[in-house]
């Protein structure tokens, strides 16, 4: 049975991005930490916005975290895209490496999604290049 | 701080009218609200030698309405990439450029089809580039989508609750009764809010702005030359532009911001007052940023009007509506009147220091305050007549 074409947006990696998103594909959720003052960062970046340094290091995260703030989407758009993924939520989640991180609450239903809950990463290979890292009640 | 107190005015305002479908192009919208500005203001367009506009290519630029209103010689045609943050921005820019001596008269306008042409509130590019890979690949797309974010934090830190976020709703929709412009006038109750239907969790419909298709104009001189003009001078007395660390790497993105409780006001409030040496207790009437509800609420607490998390409560308390200690959004603001971007915001606080605002007229106002930005960088501005 054919599955129909993934038609949502997909990451675009540049020469900043590229190994945080191989790093999900090899299932690892990796983060830039500072080879000079030790900071984490997120998004991927050039330079490490605690001291300006460009010397930095992959590691990978422990994948754990809370929720900071949550939202809930019920109107899909656009609607032939999301229609089905109604209600769905989108969360930011304070990791324990001290950076925040956009993504999915899944597993559990939206509206049982509370301020500080504990998550935990899980990867989503939503096409054969991209695999998504999502969060789930921990 | 912005240095120049008093030295420039707003001298002329016009519009077009606000509609959902204008049937006409972008030019057409920007060039004859500037025209009307500079009519408004009796000066002749072949005086003007500045435009400046704020858009996200989803307009016109300021050279092409120079062109078209065959204005002969503009010194200081520029654009901003700009949105909510924008529209007391290009107006203190003008003020800049006016001292700077890159030019004399200048006319800032926001121009869009934003209903019937690109739709802001739709959806951003579809290809999750740049800082949007981090976003949109989690259906993390809209501007509403992206606000939600930041009410739910007032809500977990504050106990904000939906009936505070309708009153604003409510109580800006009953000024636009008044309008005889405003795309929306028909009352609502708050069983109408409580009932409108759920977009985006927090967000009800009606915590949402309208879509307009329209354009809105000013003209700004020194202000000797506003006292020769055909209109009552209304003087920027302060101003001020900017936000807090981490603003992101564009307007949606706010994955950096240290608190989403509070937004760009918090930053901007001392140089704002310290700007025209006011403070909160001297404003007669304000016009505040009002593309979702919430904004309302975190300018109020971060510009001092009250208390961090006592946003609610005092919107609750009546204090927005026109016989409140704080007359808001007297045209009925982006919720009601039109999503200019702001822009028609600074036309009504000009009108009311005019005297001219007739069934909405505060009476006796004497300072205004104009907002414009929701989230993590904004501008405003303290006007008096
Ligand atoms: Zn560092």
């Amino acid at each position: 049975m054919n599955t129909p074409a993934y038609n949502k947006p997909l990451p675009a990696p540049d020469p900043d991005s590229a190994p945080f998103w191989e790093g999900t594909r090899a299932h690892e959720l990796r983060l830039q930490r500072c080879d000079d003052c030790g900071t984490h960062r997120y998004p991927a970046g050039p330079h490490c916005p605690s001291c300006r340094s460009t010397r930095a290091t992959w590691i990978k995260s422990s994948g754990r975290g809370k929720v900071y703030s949550w939202i809930v989407v019920v109107h899909p758009v656009p609607k032939e895209v999301y229609h089905q993924d109604v209600p769905y939520a989108v969360a930011l989640i304070d990791l324990a490496e001290g950076v925040r991180i956009a993504s999915n609450i899944v597993g559990c239903d939206p509206r049982a999604i509370t301020a500080d809950m504990p998550v935990e990463v899980v990867f989503d290979a939503v096409t054969a290049d991209v695999t998504l890292p999502k969060f789930k009640p921990a | 701080m912005w240095k120049l107190r008093d030295k420039y005015s707003i001298s002329g305002i016009g519009q077009t009218a606000f509609t959902k479908a204008s049937g006409r192009t972008v030019l057409d919208l920007a060039s004859e609200a500037c025209k009307a500005a500079a009519e408004d203001a009796g000066m002749a367009l072949d005086e003007i030698d500045g435009i400046i506009s704020f858009h996200f290519n989803d307009s016109i630029p300021a050279m092409a309405v120079a062109s078209n209103l065959g204005i002969p010689a503009v010194m200081h045609a520029v654009d901003y990439t700009a949105g909510g943050n924008g529209a007391n921005l290009i107006m203190l820019a003008a003020t800049a450029a006016i001292e700077a001596g890159l030019a004399r008269n200048v006319l800032c306008y926001r121009a869009m089809n934003g209903r019937s042409g690109f739709r802001l509130g739709g959806g951003r590019e579809f290809s999750a580039q740049g800082i949007t890979q981090y976003t949109a690949p989690f259906g993390w797309i809209t501007y509403p989508q992206a606000m939600a974010m930041w009410v739910r934090r007032h809500i977990v830190k504050y106990g904000t609750t939906a009936e505070q976020l309708g009153q604003v709703a409510i109580t800006f929709r009953e000024n636009a009764g008044r309008n005889e412009a405003a795309m929306q006038r028909a009352p609502i109750t708050m069983d109408d809010y409580l009932a409108s239907r759920m977009i985006v969790e927090p967000f009800r419909m009606l915590d949402i702005c309208l879509e307009s298709d329209g354009a809105c104009a000013v003209l700004i001189t020194g202000k000797d030359r506003a006292r020769d003009l055909r209109q009552k001078p209304v003087y920027i007395t302060g101003g001020a532009y900017g936000g807090g660390p981490s603003q992101g790497d564009d307007l949606f993105d706010a994955i950096r911001w240290p608190d989403h409780s509070q937004n760009y006001a918090a930053y901007i409030a001392d140089d704002l007052w310290g700007s025209a040496g006011l403070k909160p207790e001297d404003v007669d009437v304000a016009e505040i940023y009002d593309c979702f509800t919430y904004s309302v609420l975190m300018q109020l607490e971060g510009l001092g009007f009250c208390r961090p998390g006592e946003g609610g409560p005092f919107v609750q308390e009546g204090h927005l509506a026109r016989n409140g200690r704080l007359p808001t959004n007297t045209h009925g603001g982006l919720l009601s009147e039109a999503y200019i971007h702001g822009t028609n915001h600074v036309l009504e606080a000009v009108r009311q220091l005019r005297g001219t605002a007739g069934a909405r007229q505060i009476a006796d106002a004497e300072i205004a305050l104009t907002t414009a930005g929701a989230m993590t960088c904004g501008s405003a501005m303290l006007l008096r007549n």
